[in-house]
């Protein structure tokens, strides 16, 4: 399989990679990068573990060919943290119990941020399509959509762009 | 969160440190970070990826089996077949002494179930894995395969697992698990009704998000480390170490964080042959189930039937209940004949009936083998008893939730075990549960407690005694003892590791 | 065989590489594809990919618009020309697939998925087809007949002319689970008004059949009618004739056989007169 380079931003640093052609981007940022936040739950791209923001937009890194991806800029939770202080999803999904074994967490988390960055004052019923993508099997999309809910403005203080 | 303390106050101490109190989970912050580690990101290089060739077949002779183009593939290395398997056929519950081996970790004369494992290809790419098991060629010859519990136990019925002999799990020479108190005959004629109903529970896969996966890697000190995601370590070590009979200190595993497994990741479906792969290449190893592969192969809830026969009287009160269950195991025993035993034991329920009569079969047939999943063995059987219970209360014409606490257990009361009931709470949280609904129950009901005996019919010393409503409990029957109880039973073996065990 | 990329400039060049390699498929959204290639589906060999501008424009001429086959769902969802498609739009998968998924993919998504074909079946959508150097435009409905047989083309967009008034096409996706569920059925309908009667309707159906189809019968049997009861009781008779659904893990044949007539009368009865 023939190497091709590629440049991105990851977590808004810059990243240059040679890469297998045809990788997807999950194994692209599992594999070479180390980021170990987008998960392998299905490879169908119909579980959301392995979602990821590219530009700003809500995308499926398992189904995604990385060279495409030249240029952009991505974001996995890797990047939600700064400093040692959680994100305000992050805090919300703490103080709400919205993880529970945690693999799709991460997932969540990046579907809900895609939400907040453009409609920082979603509805209940705008937070449930968020995460519709997004499989949670311990059952926990109850706390998992109050939790985005505090974060909008509850408990964990109003939401802002990270 | 609310905690009620008026029931059962006195068997409740004061100043818990913990009951009531929130507390934070220890793995919350690294699930919220992304920094929790499950097994698949374990970082190792030179990674081998193993690709199982599974049957297309639900019931099949295996012919031929040809490697020789699949190991000519670029990129493949390694392919493994049951005769490099040591310890090829065993049984999951072996380590306790229960069963006998039935499966093979991988198929070599015949596959029992579609979707059964039969060769191992190990590449260094999962494409060159894919590409090294399309090159697998299989000769099968197909056989009558047999799908329902009933049509599998009939005479002539196609022999699914040969090396249990015929097509349901053996319990010390009986073909099922047996519960036995008084005489349902008798309490069938004395009922003013009787109700006689067939219950079907589905399999169903669990599903967790994370597949079940490890990653074997061989490490300096002559150990091999495995990765893995089991339920049940310690338990997947020494099945690892019986399939490939070597000593368990040679297997370190780490696991302990597991992307959901709701009982599916118990049945030690991936380590054996990554670990056995991981020896024969020096290489570490990974594999890790599709999703196609968990959903079709993956061991679900086993599907159980459930007839249940009862007699009632127009006062509420069950006279006699007689259940037949079939657990379907699929073709291999795993954890089923435990999953019959259970269901035996939750029978008849949550209930004082004088009279019960109980036969639980454990039965093979060619589906997926199935496993552990959120009490199973109970569940099937509460779903079926549950809705007895309101079919019941229909026939009567009693309200539902009365009809619960006519019937409800109480301390003292004797079980259809043979056993006294101690701290029954079943009438208070009928009672809770009404209030909490807002359901009207009559004050009557709302004077019963677990702690005073009945109206129900307490379980009669005899079949011809009469229990009445203000008698206290009676001493437990001298009936003669259920077969099985003069030797330590199967059913009892298991119950007591399981019990140790959890 | 290690899979290939080959990205061209122009969809043409794209078209060209399909059509003389056997192994290559071309990569659009990759919800369709790159999950065959995950599953391992070794028979691809080559991803064709292109830049081509055209391939993710949204251009319409007069009362006809022609969408790139790369255009996606949420592209759709959020194009002021097209917020009656909005609703068909936001019910193909959650908010990522939308993202990625696109008209070109639709077209070749395998019953019970495939919702917005439905709605272009029910807008008489033409294909427009590259194959090799030559191009066509074929009608929906033949497209969708013959697409099986042909792997060697390449879509490069779909057209259709823009209902007259929005408000008469309808639209309604039955699914177990909310909001995002593969289809029991989907139902696509244009009834444009003459008066107070139906004029020329066209109905359109997923996962009735193996391809979204169009209800031919109901069609006839509801034009010139007016939508009542009385009205519409003819098309719903007729409303099953030419399905041929299949039984998945979603419904069975029956059921959705059985549950058609009922919601497609929901639907000509919530539609305005």
């Amino acid at each position: 399989m023939s190497q091709v380079p590629i440049q991105f931003k990851l977590n808004g640093q810059d990243k240059a990679e040679f890469i297998d052609e045809a990788a997807t981007l999950l194994s692209v940022l599992r594999g070479k990068v180390g980021i170990t936040s987008p998960k392998a739950g299905c490879e169908q791209g119909t579980c959301g573990t392995c979602s990821v923001l590219i530009d700003g937009e809500l995308r499926l890194s398992c189904i995604t060919l990385a060279q495409t991806c030249a240029g952009a800029s991505i974001e996995t939770v890797e990047g939600m943290d700064t400093d040692g202080k959680l994100h305000p999803l992050q805090q919300a999904f703490l103080d709400r119990f919205a993880a529970q074994c945690g693999f799709c967490t991460t997932g969540m988390l990046m579907a809900a941020k895609a939400l907040l960055d453009k409609n920082p004052n979603p509805t209940r019923e705008e937070v449930v399509d968020a995460i519709s993508g997004n499989i949670c099997r311990c059952t926990g999309y109850e706390p998992i959509i109050e939790a985005i809910l505090d974060a909008t403005g509850g408990s964990a203080g109003s939401y802002r762009r990270a | 969160m609310e905690f009620r303390k008026d029931f059962f106050a006195d068997e409740r101490a004061e100043g818990l440190k913990e009951v009531g109190h929130i507390r934070q989970r220890q793995d919350a912050v690294g699930h919220v970070t992304g920094r929790t580690k499950f097994f698949d990101d374990k970082k190792t290089t030179g990674l081998l990826h193993l690709k199982i060739v599974r049957s297309p077949h639900h019931h099949a002779r295996i012919r031929n089996i040809s490697t020789h183009e699949a190991e000519r593939v670029p990129g493949v290395v390694r392919i493994l077949r049951a005769a490099d398997v040591p310890e090829n056929i065993y049984t999951m519950l072996s380590l306790i002494n229960v069963g006998i081996p039935d499966e093979p970790a991988l198929a070599f004369d015949k596959v029992r179930y579609k979707g059964e494992p039969i060769v191992a290809v190990l590449a260094d790419s999962p494409r060159t894995a894919h590409e090294g098991a399309d090159k697998i060629r299989i000769d099968f010859e197909e056989l009558p395969a047999v799908f329902d519990v009933e049509e599998a136990l009939k005479p002539g019925a196609p022999l699914v697992n040969e090396y249990h002999g015929q097509n349901h799990f053996d319990y010390d020479g009986y073909s099922h698990q047996k519960v036995r108190l008084g005489d349902v005959e008798r309490g069938f004629q004395e009922a003013d009704h009787i109700v006689d109903e067939r219950y079907q529970m589905s399999p169903i896969e669990h599903a967790p998000t994370e597949t079940q996966g490890c990653i074997a890697v061989p490490s300096d000190d002559d150990r091999i480390d495995v990765y893995s995601n089991t339920q049940a370590l310690f338990f997947s070590l020494d099945l690892s170490a019986l399939i490939l009979k070597m000593p368990s200190n040679r297997l370190h595993f780490m696991g302990g964080t597991v992307g959901g497994g709701f009982g599916g990741k118990v049945d030690t479906l991936v380590e054996p042959l990554a670990i056995l792969g991981a020896m024969m290449t020096g290489k570490a190893v990974r594999h890790s189930f599709s999703r196609r592969d968990e959903m079709r192969a993956g061991p679900p809830r086993g599907a159980e039937r459930i007839y249940i026969k009862d007699g009632v009287m127009n006062d509420g009160r069950i006279v006699a209940r007689q259940m037949r269950i079939y657990f379907d195991a699929g073709a291999y025993s795993r954890l089923s004949a435990y999953g019959a035993v259970k269901a035996a034991a939750h029978c008849p329920g949550p209930y004082t009936i004088a009279n019960v009569y109980v036969e639980s079969y454990c039965v093979y047939t060619n589906r997926t083998p199935s496993t552990a999943m959120r009490g199973f063995g109970v569940t099937g059987v509460d779903f079926a008893l549950e809705v007895q219970m309101d079919k019941l209360a229909r026939t009567v014409n009693i309200d539902p939730m009365e009809f619960r606490l006519i019937n409800a257990y109480r301390d003292g009361d004797m079980k259809a075990h043979h056993k006294r009931t101690e701290g029954a709470a079943l009438i208070e949280c009928v009672q809770a549960v009404s209030d909490l609904a807002g359901w009207q129950i009559d004050p009557k009901y709302r004077s019963y407690s677990s702690r005073q005996p009945g109206a129900a019919p307490a379980a009669a010393p005899s079949p011809a005694s009469q229990p009445s409503a203000s008698a206290p409990p009676p001493p437990p029957p001298p009936s003669s003892p259920p077969p099985g109880t003069t030797a330590p039973s199967a059913s009892s073996r298991i119950s007591s590791m399981f019990r140790r065990g959890r | 065989m290690p899979l290939a990329v080959k990205t061209f400039d122009q969809l043409r060049d794209a078209a060209s590489a399909l059509g003389t390699d056997a192994g290559a498929r071309f990569l659009g959204g990759g919800t369709l594809l790159m999950r065959d290639i995950n599953e391992g589906d070794i028979s691809i060999t080559t991803l064709v990919r292109s830049t081509d501008r055209a391939f993710t424009e949204i251009r319409s001429s007069g009362s006809r618009i022609t969408l790139g086959a790369g255009v996606t769902m949420s592209e759709v969802a959020a194009h002021p020309e097209l917020q009656y498609l909005k609703p068909v739009a936001r019910t193909v998968g959650g908010p990522a697939i939308r993202n990625m998924a696109t008209i070109g993919g639709n077209l070749f998504a395998f019953s019970p998925y495939g919702d917005f074909t439905v709605a272009m079946l029910a807008l008489e959508a033409t294909v427009a087809v590259q194959g090799g150097y030559s191009s066509r435009d074929v009608p929906l409905e033949e497209f969708l007949a013959t697409r099986d047989r042909d792997s060697k083309s390449l879509v490069t967009g779909v057209t259709f002319r823009q209902p007259d008034n929005p408000t008469a096409f309808h639209y309604s996706k039955v699914s177990r689970t909310h909001p995002k569920g593969a289809s029991v059925l989907s139902i696509a309908a244009h009834l444009p008004a003459s008066g107070n009667r139906v004029s020329s309707p066209r109905i359109a159906y997923g996962a009735m059949a193996p391809t979204p189809i169009r209800a031919k019968a109901a069609e006839n049997a509801l034009n010139g009618k007016s939508l009542d009861e009385a009205g519409i009781a003819d098309a719903l008779a007729a409303a099953t004739q030419g399905c041929s659904p299949a039984s998945d893990s979603i419904a069975s044949a029956w059921y959705r056989n059985e549950v058609l007539p009922v919601y497609l009368k929901r639907l000509l009865l919530g539609a305005p007169n």
